[in-house]
């Protein structure tokens, strides 16, 4: 089961960086959201997968998932969550201004305008 | 109880809180601010004598002990710099006062400086390495904020890179913490750097290691990483930009040496050898940008890179007296980097450009500014009364025992640069004929200067009183160059 989980988040991980090398800024922020997708489900496989009731002590089965990795991600997905849409608004703001949402027209050193 | 080590971090988050509720109310706001600042200043002296007469101090959130709850834990080391950082805060908020204008402040400017001080604060007094990430999501949060408020296109432009790269380091942070966890079970410093030691660092603990090495070297502009720094500190105004180089690259210093003191201490044939030749090369990268740019704020921020160059050095060797001047160097650059950046902002408000070619007899008119900058110009090259020098000696005499000599003698030579690039600022910009009359100056420097002088008068006293910090530095060092003093303090056994 692990393995099928890894493989699956390297693919995730995969589309995320094809997506994040792209020129337009909606796909660079749609790679972000898969990486972070990636992210936690690797949490998730690298708790371990085995069976066992949820982590609540009203099932008062004799082995639990470990509850320590569903914390970890449920702080990881709010975080990223509040990133994802502070980047969206500002890609849309730098859409309203700049008049582009090609990266390659987001380039230049130059601060004086 | 020890709730000390708590009292720097919950002041500028409640500050921060409450300066939400008075947002239209600009005085109230800087009184607040200036308060809250002065409060944790206060604050974290105290917390630092406390740890030089008690020792390492602890607290278990909730009374969890380690390593099931989050523990706190206020060496030295993470003390000085909270001092340092406090200090940071307060004067980029009296340089704010005069700079930053009423359309920033009036959309929660200051709730965002105070959040950004808790980030740092809370990423230095952390114990926990989840919770580390989770302060370095509440400093960068509050750094995004900063970059962009305002919405100029150079802003927005360089906020979308500076975010995207802080995107992806951050999921590589939880990345790595998933593969720490599978490996060894536990999140705890302490408890990790121990189950380390007593199981051995096997070859997957030396990956996420180096895994380790590229996040933070990303937060912390390392060589091959540093490639977003020098647009995005370039493009938010001169208050932000001297919090910036004075605080965020440094908590991602301060984080490759925790984790490189502390936990992957048993490899470092291999991996302290990897951060020796990435701090070289981002010395020497940092350098040659120093000297390539006639652009005031660019000079300053290529010389942040050659200090982190310079520090990570001091810890890639692991011996007493190179972790010792890294300590000093550190605390010197922070405020040493606020400063000049504080200046730097000064000369572009009297000039209206940051091009060097541009100025000229600065000094006929600011004499004080001229002297502040040259002050903070020879002791960032390290000319020995000043603060920048005890710090590379140290870290030079830790390369010759640890017998990188050719490395060493290139940390030394590297000043040289800085200096040539610092000075090239106070040659072009201060000396010369005078190209701006009184009547044609952009702005003038009223109120401006005195933060400043603070930040320079301390790094002063920094230089000449070395002997008077000698004792908390070396209390520091101790403790990070024996982890074992560190994981009994928070594990007690």
């Amino acid at each position: 089961m692990e393995i099928l989980m890894s493989i699956v988040v390297g693919i995730l991980f995969m589309a995320a960086t094809y997506l994040m090398l792209s020129k337009s800024l909606l796909r660079i922020i749609i790679g972000t959201g898969l990486l972070s997708h990636g992210a936690h489900l690797l949490i998730l496989t690298m708790g371990g997968l085995k069976k066992g009731a949820a982590p609540l002590l009203g099932e008062e089965a004799s082995s639990y998932v470990d509850p320590l990795p569903q914390a970890l991600i449920l702080t990881a997905i709010v975080i990223s969550f509040g990133v994802t849409s502070f980047f969206l608004v500002m890609a849309y703001r730098a859409y309203q201004e700049l008049g582009s949402d090609n990266m390659d027209q987001l380039r230049g050193n130059d601060h004086n305008e | 109880m020890n709730n000390i080590v708590m009292l720097p971090l919950i002041v500028p988050l409640l500050a921060g809180i409450l300066l939400i509720f008075f947002n239209k109310y600009i005085t109230i706001q800087k009184w607040l601010s200036v308060i809250a600042s002065v409060l944790a200043v206060v604050m974290s002296a105290m917390l630092v004598q406390e740890v030089r007469t008690n020792g390492i101090l602890t607290v278990e959130i909730g009374s969890w002990a380690p390593p099931y709850g989050i523990v706190f834990v206020a060496d030295m080391f993470a003390s000085l710099l909270v001092l340092a950082t406090s200090i940071i805060g307060l004067t980029s908020i009296l340089f704010a006062f005069r700079t930053i204008g009423p359309e920033r402040e009036r959309f929660y400017f200051y709730s965002a400086v105070q959040f950004l001080l808790t980030g740092v604060t809370g990423a230095f007094l952390t114990g926990d390495i989840f919770n580390l990430f989770v302060f370095f999501e509440v400093m960068l949060m509050s750094s995004y904020v900063l970059i962009v408020l305002g919405g100029t296109k150079p802003q927005l432009r360089e906020s979308i890179k500076y975010i995207l790269v802080n995107i992806v380091s951050s999921a590589l942070f939880v990345i790595t913490v998933a593969y720490l966890y599978a490996v060894t079970g536990t999140l705890n410093m302490a408890d990790l750097g121990q189950k380390i030691a007593e199981n051995g660092q096997t070859g997957l603990l030396t990956v996420i290691a180096i895994l380790f090495l590229v996040v933070f070297g990303m937060k912390g502009a390392i060589f091959p990483l540093y490639f977003w720094m020098p647009g995005s500190y370039k493009a938010p105004p001169a208050a932000v930009t001297a919090l910036f180089g004075a605080l965020l690259t440094k908590v991602g210093v301060y984080a490759i040496t925790r984790v490189y003191t502390l936990i992957f201490i048993h490899d470092t044939g291999y991996t302290h050898q990897i951060l020796a030749w990435l701090s070289v090369l981002t010395i020497l990268f940092g350098v040659i940008g120093a000297i390539a740019y006639w652009d005031v704020d660019k000079i300053v921020i290529y010389n942040i890179i050659v200090a982190v160059g310079v520090i990570l050095f001091g810890v890639a060797v692991f011996n007493s007296p190179g972790i010792e001047g890294a300590i000093y160097y550190l605390i010197h650059d922070m405020i040493i980097k606020g400063a000049l950046f504080m200046l730097a902002g000064v000369m572009i408000v009297i000039t209206g450009t940051s091009d060097l070619r541009q100025m000229g007899g600065l000094l006929k008119h600011h004499p004080l500014l001229g002297w502040l900058f040259f002050i903070g110009a020879i002791s960032l090259a390290g000319i020995p009364p000043l603060s920048g020098f005890i710090g590379k000696l140290k870290i030079v005499q830790g390369g010759f025992e640890a017998g990188e000599y050719v490395f060493a003698l290139f940390v030394l030579l590297s000043s040289l640069l800085v200096l040539y690039s610092i000075m090239k600022i106070f040659i072009h910009g201060f000396w010369g004929e005078v190209k701006l009359s009184k009547e044609e100056e952009k702005g003038s420097t009223k109120g401006l200067l005195y933060p400043i002088a603070i930040l320079i008068a301390l790094s002063a006293a920094f230089g000449l009183g070395t002997e008077a910090a000698a004792p908390y530095i070396t209390q520091a060092a101790e403790t990070l160059l024996d982890p074992s003093i560190y994981i009994q303090a928070v594990l007690k056994e």
